[in-house]
């Protein structure tokens, strides 16, 4: 196990730096300028290469790549070029935002999604079945951006309970905290109730007809636990592996409702920072992300093996 | 009903608890800004937030009042010798940076010699051999080789770069060309940096070491007296969610809110619609004068007799002229030199036969629009339209801003990368007078995108600054828009005013050019 863990591990450094190639040679060959955009309007093309050269942006690829990678390396990932603030300190403001939203998210669908899948599996064919899946279609086809509007319209907007915006840090107070996340991850949960709930209702479906699924009612075990302890426990994998792939997404994914609901996360910092070819700050994002989906994935495999004995690394 | 009372009990409490989000303090004033902050540097950054970012934390020596006449501000006193060659500057007793240290000349020197270098009223200056001398902390002189009639007008300019106030030490401390680190200044307002989170929220203090001016505000000139305590710019990057919060009361003001939701913004009796200001911005279609096929005068003179500006109205502001207004000339329509004399209505055959003459051959029009902007993209689309049905062959090609304005400085011809034409919309205040006019400039290297080139113009904008009245300056404004009807740098489209949407509960909004939080409290 540990030598699987340390193998994985190890299998990130390549993935790491690729990653970190590509995007920069990526950034390299956009279009874009972050010169042009700080020198602002009237500037000439005189005072624009003034603020190139200032800003190190003249510099060969090979020699900025090196700059940068060196920086990396030692565990700096350099400095916006806009706000001249550390990458890091940038990411660290943003991260308590996302964080809290993405898990409040995950809580709010695998608390519906996971029952509505389980009982949509044991009804298969029946209303409740047809009443899941209906909902799970609209969860995928309802953009987010819409339900959120909605939301907002309904409860901030008419009935006044919940602010139309912004995040307060939970230092600053569970409720506030609360009630500035609750409709950014009710609408961000749509789609990912749908997807755990079809994942669920599908891994049921083929659990439910198994014979130790039909040896335990013969038992006398009433239905809840037959559906929960023993079926679901064995229809985990791959409701785990979607809830996991699920939290991958919704680092970058939440974007959409970050903008709608004005919350200052990850996804508007890094959305912010293509806009304005903040080059350090694109890189050092997408750097982070990429070792976050590298570590999520690595703890999918790892609970396989809690969730079924027979998997062994 | 006890089934009632199960379900929508917990709801109500919930509703209850959530409902006690946190109250507004009195004395904090949330705005929407029409951007966010990109550097915290006016100077450096000469875009209109940041500008408006400078006049929160720093001071002016002079500013221009609701008429736009200049007047006073740090300075006392001014004088100027006889032959108008050099002027003497005392700056105004007590002012003092918000760390308490006190402003004096040398800070003034830094700081204005720092911004002549990025602004062109200030190349004009030193253009005339300004030299700047501390006489003693509050005491100091310019000096100049011939005498200039925009001294004031400069000093007190309202468009970005503004001449603002910085400490000596802080300049110092700053690498050349690079943005200054300290946002210490000597405004209302002082600048939290602590608490500033890049792409989200900017807070201000209120700066307890300014000394407002004794005369009330008026424009950006008179007495800014912070009547809040902390201001706070929320970045909102969804305009819709902005003004639910503005009828929610969570927000005070949204700066240049877009032309759909000015009839939402109205139905709420919370919320006052009003034009930022009377001189809006220059909507205009700006042609690249170096390569084909613009580089031939007669040509671009047909984009501009194809040119419907009404059309443009229509699509940028749904047709309504109190959001916008179609001014034939060079020049904004609040201009104190506004003329229309010369200026050819659109006129299609006119527009052809142009064409012709010039032999145009079907190399394209291509048109850069920056496909995420709400004004752009339309005003790209009706401009494909408008040269299409005269003749020429057009290639809109959809990029965002951040290419365009890196495709516009590239001088190559069209098939090797290059550009025709841009829509942009830079301040009016840029478009008002000649000699400080962004789109007439035609001194080929250093004239805006597009690099004009005309003797004349340039003779004709020097001399503006040194005629002795506005009958003269009148005169020269109607010579320069003669000269630049044949030049043509650039086609004027609308003026479009930026539209202020705020709670009705607040007083002491300013008009000013820039928008600016002193002077405002509640009822």
């Amino acid at each position: 196990m540990l030598t699987f863990v340390l193998r994985r591990l190890l299998t990130t450094i390549p993935v790491m730096i690729f990653v970190a190639l590509f995007v920069f040679s990526l950034l390299y060959l956009a279009p874009g300028d972050p010169a042009a955009l700080i020198a602002g309007d009237q500037a000439t093309p005189e005072q624009i290469e003034a603020m190139r050269r200032s800003l190190g942006l003249d510099q060969p690829f090979l020699v900025r790549f090196w700059n940068w990678s060196w920086q990396v390396v030692q565990g700096d990932l350099g400095t916006s070029i806009f706000s001249n603030l550390p990458v890091t300190t940038l990411i660290a403001q943003r991260l308590e935002p996302t964080l809290s939203l993405m898990l409040l998210t995950v809580a709010l669908s695998v608390l519906i999604a996971v029952p509505m899948g389980v009982l949509a599996g044991a009804r298969q064919g029946g209303w409740i079945d047809r009443a899941v899946m209906a909902m799970a279609v609209m969860g995928f086809s309802v953009p987010v951006f819409v339900i959120g509007y909605l939301l907002a319209y309904v409860f901030s907007v008419r009935l006044n309970l919940l602010p139309v915006q912004g995040y307060t840090p939970l230092a600053e107070g569970f409720r506030p905290f609360l009630a500035n996340l609750i409709l950014p991850a009710v609408a961000l949960s749509g789609v990912y109730i749908a997807l755990i709930a079809r994942i669920t209702r599908t891994a049921m479906i083929d659990v439910l007809s198994q014979d130790y699924i039909r040896t335990a009612r013969a038992k006398g075990l009433g239905t809840m636990q037959v559906l929960f302890l023993h079926a679901l426990k064995n229809a985990a994998v791959p409701i785990v592996t979607v809830i996991g792939v699920g939290i991958a997404l919704l680092i970058g994914g939440a974007v959409v409702t970050e903008t709608v609901f004005a919350i200052p996360g990850i996804g508007r910092l890094v959305v912010d920072a293509i806009l304005r070819r903040d080059y350090p700050v694109i890189q050092g994002v997408i750097l982070m992300f990429s070792l976050t989906y590298v570590l999520i994935n690595l703890l999918i495999d790892l609970s396989y093996t809690i969730l079924d004995p027979r998997v062994r690394y | 009903m006890k089934w009632k009372s199960r379900v929508f009990g917990p709801v109500l409490a919930a509703g209850l608890v959530f409902s006690l989000s946190p109250a507004l303090a009195e004395t904090v004033l949330r705005v929407k800004p029409s951007g966010d902050v990109k550097v915290l540097d006016p100077t450096i950054a000469a875009d209109s937030i940041a500008r408006n970012f400078g006049y929160m934390i720093y001071d002016t020596l002079f500013a221009v009042d609701e008429s736009l006449t200049v007047q006073p501000q740090m300075v006392e006193s001014w004088s100027t010798s006889e032959d108008g060659k050099l002027w003497t500057f005392t700056l105004r007793e007590g002012l003092a940076f918000s760390d308490g240290a006190p402003v004096t000349s040398a800070d003034v020197i830094a700081s204005l010699e720092r911004w002549a270098k990025a602004d062109a009223m200030g190349q004009a200056l030193s253009a005339r051999g300004a030299v700047w001398t501390q006489v003693d902390d509050r005491t100091f002189t310019l000096g100049l080789d011939r005498p200039w009639g925009l001294v004031l007008e400069a000093l007190g300019k309202p468009g970005a770069p503004v001449p603002f106030i910085l400490p000596a030490r802080v300049i110092a401390a700053a690498a050349a060309d690079q943005p200054v680190t300290d946002q210490t200044g000597s405004g209302p307002f002082v600048f939290v940096k602590e608490a500033w989170i890049p792409g989200s929220k900017l807070v201000f203090t209120k700066n307890p070491n300014y000394v407002p001016r004794a005369e009330p505000a008026s424009g950006l000139a008179g007495g800014k007296v912070a009547k809040v305590d902390r201001v706070e710019w929320l970045i909102l990057p969804d305009q819709q969610t902005a003004l639910d919060a503005l009828k929610q009361g969570e927000l005070d003001i949204a700066e240049d809110i877009p032309t759909d939701l000015i009839p939402l913004a109205q139905m709420s009796p919370d919320v006052v619609i009003s034009n930022q200001d009377e001189i809006g911005v220059a909507q205009q279609m700006r042609l690249n004068s170096l390569v084909p096929p613009f580089d031939n005068p007669k040509v671009r003179q047909a984009a501009l007799l194809a040119t419907n500006p009404q059309d443009y109205l229509d699509a940028m502001a749904s047709g309504d002229d109190s959001l916008a207004k179609i001014c034939r000339s060079f020049y904004v329509c609040s201009s104190p030199v506004y003329t229309e004399a010369g200026f050819p209505a659109p006129d299609l055959e006119q527009a052809k036969a142009l064409l012709q003459e010039a032999g145009y051959d079907g190399t394209p029009v291509v048109i850069l629009n920056a496909a995420e902007n709400a004004q752009i993209n339309p005003a790209s689309l009706v401009a494909e339209q408008q040269l299409e049905a005269v003749g020429f062959t057009v290639d809109v090609q959809a990029m965002d801003w951040a290419t365009v304005v890196t495709r516009r400085t590239s001088k190559e011809p069209v098939s090797n990368g290059g550009w025709s034409i841009f829509i942009s919309g830079p301040g009016g205040l840029d478009f008002m007078v000649p000699n400080s006019h962004l789109g007439l400039r035609s001194n080929c290297e250093g004239a805006w995108f597009g690099w004009p080139c005309d003797a004349t113009i340039e003779t004709l904008r020097e001399a503006y600054g040194e005629a002795p009245d506005l009958t003269a300056r009148q005169q020269i404004a109607e010579e320069v828009q003669a000269k630049a009807l044949e030049t043509v740098p650039y086609v004027p489209l609308i003026v479009q005013y930026q539209i202020r949407a705020a709670r009705s509960d607040l007083q002491g909004i300013l008009a000013t050019p820039a928008p600016v939080y002193w002077n405002i409290g509640r009822e």
